[in-house]
C-alpha cells in the first residue's frame, strides 16, 4: 500500500515553482525557466497517474464501491466548536480523474509553450503564471470542502485574469482581461452567499459529510422555504450560479470569446481543457446534494446547459476567427456536460448522466485542447487568427493537419473516436429525461460537426492556391509532440471503462449501446461534415448564397445574438444612470462630507495636543505625579461608595 | 537544591553565560579584531533562542520567589526571538567607526535587560519582580545614551533614567503598601487576601504606574517621544518591542493571578486608560514626521490595543495579547529595521518626506516596511490582522461593547497615518530620492526573518492554537 498523502505534493510543486520563476526567473536565461516550469508539471503528471492508478485500482475500492478517502487534512481555522475550516487533500473518483485530466493537459502546454512563446518578452512571467493557474487547479480539483474550493476558485480566477491581460500592452487584452475577471467575480458573488447559506444550514463545509446520501446535513433546509423554493434549492442555485460563470454558461458566457485574447496555450489550458469545466466539477462534486434536497436546481441546470449549447453552436457556425469558433464550440461541449448533470439520477443506471458528463469532460479536455494547440500552430505559421486569411494549410503543415483532422473528427462524434462514445451516453441519458432537450442536443451534434469542418476546410483546404508573406512551416518539436500525444488521447480516451470508474454512487454499472440512439446520431454527424464539405472544400459561392438566404439569422449569430450589447446597455444605460449615478452623488455630498468633517476634527484635537509632549522632563514628571494621584482619588471615590 | 533545577532557569543561566563569553572574548582580543564579536554574539544568541524552545521541566524554586511554567517560558521564548532580530539588525550598525570600540558594551547592556527581563516574567514575589525590573530598566537608558557624542542621544539617556527613577519610587511605594495591608510579598499570599480597601486601591494604582510607564500607557507615556527619538534606531526598536512586551507579559499574568479578587477595578481603570492610550496615540502620530517619533506614537497606540485582550481577562484574552505581541515584535521590527538600514545608508535621513518616490530607488524595503505598516494596521492577510482580530474579539466575548467601538474607530484612524509612509514611497513624486544602496547580509537576514514571520505566524493556526493551550485566566 502506497501512502496517498504524498498527493499534498501535487498542488505544492507547483506553487514552489511559481515562486522559484515568479521571484527569480528573472535570472535565468529564459529557456530555463520554461524548462524548469516543465519538468515540475512533468514531475507532477507522474505523480497524478500514480495517484489516480492507486486510487482507482489498488486502495479506492471498498466492497465494490469507490470511497472518498481524505488523504491529508489540516485544520486552518477554527471557527467555532463545529465549523472549520480545513486545507487538505480529497480522493474520489471524480477527484482522482480531474488530477489526470489537469496535469496532462498542463504539461503538454508547458512543453508546447517552450515552442510557441519562444522569443515572447516576459517568457518566464508567462511561465510563472502557468506554474500558478496549475497550483490553483490542482488545489482546487483535491478540495476537501467547499470553503478550500471557494479560495483556490478564486485563485484560479486570478491566474486566469492575468494570462488573459498576458500582452498587457494590447488595449484589447486589457479589457478583455478585465471583462473575465468582472463577470466571473460577479458570478463568485452568488457563489459565496450560497456557500454562506449551504453552511448555515447544514453547519458544515466539509464535502463528504455534504454529500453523505444517508447523512443528516443533506437533509437540512429541504422543508424551510423561500419564495417559492426551499432555501437549500436557493443554496445550491446560488453555488451553481458560481459555477455557471467560470464554465461561462448563458448569459454569463460572454467573457470566454473575449478572452481569447490571451495567447493561444492558454486558451488551450485554461479555457478549454480545465478552468471552464471548474463549474461542472462543481456540480458534479456536490451532486448529490443538488439530487437529494434541490431536484428543481438541477431540472434548471438541464435546461441552461441544453440551451447553452445550442445557442453557441448557432453562433459557432458564423465566426471568421479561428479561436473564437473554438471558444464557441467549448461553450457549446460543456453545455453538454452540464445538460448532463442535469438529467442524471443518482446511484447505478440512474446515474448515467453524472457518468456521461464527467466521461465527455474528460474526453473534451483532450480534443479541445488538441484543437487549439493545434490552431496555435496555425496561426503560428501564418500570423494571423482570421480564417479567412487561411487555406491549403495541409502542405506546410502535415503534422498539424493530420491532428487536428483527428480532434475534429472526434468532436464530431465519429466512432470509434472518444468523442462518440462520450457524447453518445449524454443523448441517451437526455433521451430518457426529456424528448425536447433530446432533440436540441441532437441537433447540436450536427451543428458541431458542421462549424468544425467548416474550419477544418477552410483551413486546411479551401483556397489552395493563396499566397502568403513567408511561406508557413511545420512548427518545432516541442509544439507538435503535445499535438502527437493529445491525439492519440483523443482516439483512445473513450475506451477508458468509465461506467467502472466514475459514477455518481461509486458503485460500477453495466453499460450498453442504445442503436437507435447511436446510428442516427453518427449519422447527423456525417450529415453535418459533408455538407461543410460540398461547401468549403473548395472555394465556391455557396456560403455567401446561404448567408443571404438566412439573411437575418445569419446577421444574429454572427453578432452573438447582440447578448454583449444587451449587456452594455443594461450596465452603461441603466445601472450607470439610474443606480450608479444618485449613488456616486450620495457618496460625494454626504459620505464624504461627514468624514471630511470627521477627519477635520481629528485634525484640529491632534494640533491642539501637542502642547503635552513639550520635552520638558519636568513638566513630564508633573503630569505623571498628578495622573497617578487623580487616578487614586477617583477609584477611591468610586470603590468605597 | 538539586541539580536539575538549574534547568528551570535555563535562559536566565545560558544568557549569563553568553554574558561572561562575550566578556572574555572583549578582555581578550585585540582593538582591531573586535568586529569578531559580533557574529560571535548573533551566533551565541541563536542557540540561545533555540535551545529555549526544547522541552524542558517546570515547577518553582527558592520557595516559590522564582517560577516555571510553559505560559512563561513561552513568553521567553518570544523576547529571545525580538532580542536576536535586534542583534542582526545592529550588526551593519556596529560596524561604523563611532561603534567599532564599544561593540560588546552594546551586546552586554542588552543581554543585562533581557535577563532582568527574563526573572521578572518568572517572579514569584515582588521582590523578585522588582530586582528583574530595575535590571531591564537601568541598562537600557546607558543604552539610549550609547551614541555619545549626539546631544540627542544623551539627553534621551538622562531623560529615561530620571523618569525610570520617579517611577521606579511610585512603583515602590506601592509594593511596600501592598506589603503593608497584606503582609507577604508573595504573590500567591497577596492574591488570597487582597481587597479594595482605600489602601490597597491606592497601593494597586501605584504599582499600575509602574507598569504603565513601561508600556506607555497614556498619561504616562511622555518620555517614550524624546527617547525614541534621540535613542539610536536599534536601541528604540529594542525598546518599543521586547522591552514593551517583557512588560506586558508579566502585567498580565499578575493582573489574572495576584490582583484577581479586585479584577472589576483593575478592569475599570484598564478600560480608561486603554481608550485614551489608543486615541491620543494616534492622534499624536498623525503629525508626525521623523519617522522615529511616528514609530513611538503608533507604538503608544499599539500598547492600548494590546490592553484590550487583558482587558478581556480570559483564556481567549491571555493567548490574543501573547500571540500579538509575537506579531507585533515582527511587524515592528520589520518597520525599523527598514529605517534603521535607510538611516545608516543615506546619513541619517529619518524624515517621511525623505522617502517620496522609494519604490523607484529601493523596491525591496519599500516593500517590505509596506508590509510591516500593513501588519500594524491590521490588514489581511498579514499576521497583524489575525492579532487585531483576535485581540478583538477577546472583549466582544466579554461584551464591552463601547471600548470596542473606540478601538474599531481607532484602527481606521491608524489606517491613516500607517499608510501615510506607503503613500510617500509609492505615490509621492520626489526630484531626489534616496539613491539605490546594497544592504548588507545582517539586514538582509533580519528583515527576511520578519517578513517570514509576519506570514507564517499569521497563517499557520498552529501558532496561536499553542498559545491558546498554555493560556489562562481570570
Amino acid at each position: 500500500m502506497m501512502d496517498l498523502s504524498i498527493s499534498i505534493w501535487i498542488p505544492l510543486i507547483p506553487l514552489f515553482m511559481f515562486l522559484l520563476i515568479g521571484l527569480f526567473g528573472h535570472r535565468f536565461k529564459p529557456l530555463v525557466s520554461g524548462v524548469m516550469g516543465t519538468i515540475g508539471l512533468g514531475v507532477v503528471a507522474i505523480l497524478s497517474y500514480t495517484i489516480a492508478y492507486q486510487y482507482f485500482f489498488v486502495q479506492g475500492k471498498v466492497d465494490g464501491v469507490y470511497h472518498k478517502i481524505i488523504a491529508f487534512n489540516t485544520v486552518w481555522l477554527n471557527l467555532t466548536d463545529k465549523l472549520h475550516i480545513d486545507l487538505g487533500v480529497l480522493l474520489d473518483p471524480i477527484a482522482a480523474m480531474m488530477l489526470v485530466v489537469v496535469s496532462t493537459v498542463s504539461f503538454m502546454v508547458h512543453l508546447y509553450s517552450i515552442g510557441y512563446m519562444h522569443g515572447e518578452k516576459g517568457f518566464h512571467r508567462f511561465f510563472a503564471f502557468l506554474s500558478l493557474f496549475s497550483f490553483s487547479m490542482l488545489g482546487l480539483v483535491l478540495a476537501t470542502n467547499i470553503f478550500q474550493m471557494y479560495i483556490f476558485w478564486e485563485l484560479v480566477g486570478v491566474s486566469s485574469f492575468l494570462l488573459i491581460g498576458f500582452y498587457y500592452t494590447k488595449p484589447s487584452a486589457v479589457a478583455a482581461s478585465k471583462k473575465a475577471f468582472i463577470v466571473t467575480r460577479f458570478a463568485d458573488l452568488g457563489f459565496l452567499i450560497g456557500i454562506l447559506i449551504l453552511s448555515f444550514i447544514t453547519g458544515t463545509f466539509d464535502f463528504i459529510t455534504l454529500t453523505d446520501t444517508s447523512g443528516e446535513a443533506i437533509r437540512q433546509g429541504a422543508t424551510i422555504g423561500f419564495l417559492g423554493m426551499s432555501v437549500m434549492t436557493w443554496a445550491m442555485l446560488l453555488i451553481f450560479m458560481g459555477g455557471a460563470g467560470k464554465s461561462a454558461m448563458f448569459p454569463l458566457h460572454i467573457w470566454l470569446p473575449d478572452a481569447m485574447e490571451g495567447p493561444t496555450p492558454v486558451s488551450a489550458l485554461i479555457h478549454a481543457a480545465t478552468m471552464v469545466v471548474a463549474g461542472v466539477y462543481l456540480v458534479a462534486r456536490m451532486f448529490p446534494v443538488f439530487h437529494t434536497s434541490a431536484p428543481h436546481a438541477l431540472e434548471i441546470i438541464a435546461w441552461i446547459g441544453g440551451f447553452t449549447s445550442l445557442f453557441a453552436a448557432v453562433i459557432a457556425c458564423t465566426q471568421l476567427d479561428i479561436k473564437r469558433v473554438l471558444a464557441f464550440s467549448t461553450l457549446s461541449q460543456i453545455g453538454y456536460m452540464m445538460l448532463a448533470l442535469g438529467v442524471s439520477g443518482y446511484g447505478g443506471e440512474e446515474g448515467l448522466g453524472f457518468m456521461a458528463s464527467n466521461f465527455h469532460l474528460f474526453t473534451h479536455a483532450m480534443f479541445k485542447a488538441l484543437l487549439f494547440l493545434g490552431a496555435g500552430a496555425v496561426i503560428h505559421a501564418v500570423h494571423s487568427n482570421v480564417m479567412n486569411e487561411m487555406g491549403g494549410l495541409r502542405k506546410y503543415l502535415p503534422i498539424t493537419h493530420i491532428t487536428f483532422l483527428i480532434a475534429c473528427l472526434t468532436i464530431a462524434g465519429v466512432p470509434p473516436f472518444s468523442g462518440f462514445w462520450s457524447k453518445d451516453e449524454i443523448l441517451v441519458a437526455a433521451f430518457h429525461f426529456n424528448k425536447i432537450l433530446f432533440a436540441v442536443e441532437y441537433a447540436v451534434a450536427g451543428l458541431t460537426a458542421f462549424y468544425m469542418f467548416r474550419l477544418y476546410f477552410t483551413v486546411f483546404w479551401g483556397k489552395d492556391d493563396r499566397h502568403y508573406h513567408h511561406t508557413p512551416h511545420e512548427s518545432p518539436l516541442t509544439m507538435t509532440i503535445p499535438l502527437m500525444l493529445l491525439a492519440v488521447a483523443s482516439i483512445f480516451a473513450g475506451f477508458i471503462p468509465f461506467t467502472e470508474l466514475v459514477t455518481s454512487d461509486g458503485a460500477a454499472f453495466e453499460p450498453h449501446i442504445d442503436y437507435m440512439i447511436a446510428v442516427p446520431s453518427v449519422l447527423i454527424g456525417i450529415v453535418g461534415i459533408i455538407v461543410a464539405m460540398v461547401m468549403y472544400r473548395k472555394e465556391n459561392g455557396m456560403p455567401e448564397k446561404m448567408a443571404n438566404n438566412l439573411k437575418y439569422l445569419y446577421k444574429w449569430s454572427f453578432n452573438k445574438f447582440y447578448i454583449d450589447e444587451v449587456y452594455m446597455f443594461i450596465t452603461k444605460k441603466i445601472i450607470f444612470n439610474y443606480i450608479s449615478r444618485p449613488v456616486a452623488w450620495f457618496d460625494r455630498h454626504i459620505i464624504d462630507g461627514t468624514m471630511n468633517g470627521i477627519a477635520g476634527v481629528t485634525n484640529l484635537v491632534s494640533f491642539e495636543i501637542r502642547g503635552f509632549q513639550s520635552g520638558q522632563l519636568q513638566k513630564y514628571a508633573f503630569v505623571f505625579v498628578t495622573s497617578a494621584l487623580a487616578l487614586v482619588l477617583a477609584f477611591i471615590y468610586l470603590w468605597t461608595n | 537544591m538539586r541539580l536539575e533545577d538549574f534547568l528551570l532557569m535555563r535562559h536566565e543561566l545560558l544568557l549569563t553565560l553568553i554574558a561572561i563569553i562575550i566578556l572574555i572574548a572583549e578582555i581578550f582580543t585585540d582593538d582591531f579584531k573586535k568586529q569578531g564579536i559580533r557574529p560571535l554574539s548573533i551566533i551565541l544568541m541563536a542557540i540561545v533562542t533555540i535551545v529555549g524552545f526544547l522541552p524542558a521541566p517546570t515547577g518553582t524554586l527558592f520557595g516559590g520567589m522564582y517560577q516555571a511554567t510553559d505560559m512563561r517560558l513561552m513568553m521567553k521564548n518570544i523576547l529571545n526571538i525580538g532580542a536576536l532580530i535586534v542583534f542582526i539588525q545592529s550588526a551593519s550598525w556596529l560596524k561604523s567607526d563611532d561603534n567599532q570600540n564599544k561593540v560588546s558594551e552594546f551586546f552586554l547592556l542588552l543581554i543585562s535587560t533581557l535577563i532582568g527581563m527574563n526573572f521578572m516574567i518568572s517572579s514569584g514575589d515582588f521582590l523578585m519582580f522588582y530586582l528583574g525590573l530595575e535590571l531591564a530598566t537601568i541598562p537600557i537608558a546607558a543604552l539610549a545614551a550609547y551614541d555619545r557624542y549626539s546631544n540627542k542621544s544623551s539627553e534621551a539617556g538622562i531623560k529615561l533614567i530620571l523618569i525610570s527613577a520617579l517611577s521606579s519610587g511610585i512603583l515602590l511605594y506601592g509594593i511596600s503598601m501592598i506589603y503593608g495591608t497584606v503582609g507577604s510579598v508573595y504573590f500567591d499570599k497577596v492574591s488570597v487576601a487582597y481587597g479594595a480597601t482605600p489602601l490597597q486601591i491606592m497601593s494597586f494604582i501605584f504599582f499600575f504606574t509602574g507598569m504603565a510607564f513601561k508600556i506607555s500607557i497614556v498619561p504616562f507615556h511622555l518620555w517614550t517621544a524624546d527617547v525614541y527619538e534621540g535613542a539610536p534606531v536599534n536601541v528604540t526598536s529594542y525598546l518599543s518591542v521586547v522591552s514593551k512586551g517583557a512588560a506586558v507579559f508579566i502585567f498580565s499574568i499578575m493582573l489574572v493571578t495576584v490582583f484577581q479578587n479586585i479584577a472589576a477595578m483593575w478592569k475599570d481603570v484598564m478600560w480608561i486608560t486603554a481608550a485614551i492610550t489608543m486615541t491620543l496615540g494616534n492622534l499624536f502620530a498623525m503629525r508626525q514626521n521623523n519617522l522615529k517619533r511616528f514609530l513611538a506614537f503608533s507604538s503608544i497606540s499599539q500598547a492600548g490595543f494590546i490592553m484590550l485582550g487583558i482587558i478581556g481577562g480570559s483564556e481567549l484574552g491571555m493567548a490574543a495579547v501573547v500571540y500579538y505581541i509575537l506579531v507585533y515584535i515582527f511587524s515592528n521590527l520589520g518597520a525599523f529595521g527598514v529605517i534603521a538600514a535607510i538611516s545608516n545608508a543615506s546619513g541619517g535621513k529619518e524624515n517621511m518626506s525623505d522617502y517620496d518616490g522609494l519604490y523607484k530607488t529601493n523596491p525591496a524595503l519599500s516593500l517590505t516596511l509596506t508590509l510591516a505598516l500593513f501588519s500594524l494596521a491590521g490588514i489581511p492577510p498579514v499576521a497583524g490582522f489575525f492579532g487585531k482580530f483576535f485581540l478583538f474579539t477577546a472583549v466582544a466575548e466579554k461584551g464591552y461593547w463601547w471600548l470596542l467601538t473606540i478601538a474599531v474607530l481607532n484602527t481606521i484612524i491608524s489606517l491613516y497615518y500607517y499608510l501615510l509612509p506607503v503613500k510617500a514611497m509609492f505615490i509621492n513624486k520626489a526630484e531626489t530620492s534616496i539613491a539605490y544602496f546594497k544592504s548588507d547580509g545582517w539586514t538582509k537576514v533580519g528583515l527576511i526573518i520578519c517578513v517570514a514571520g509576519m506570514v507564517i505566524v499569521g497563517f499557520a493556526s498552529v501558532i496561536f492554537e499553542y498559545i491558546r493551550t498554555l493560556s489562562f485566566g481570570l
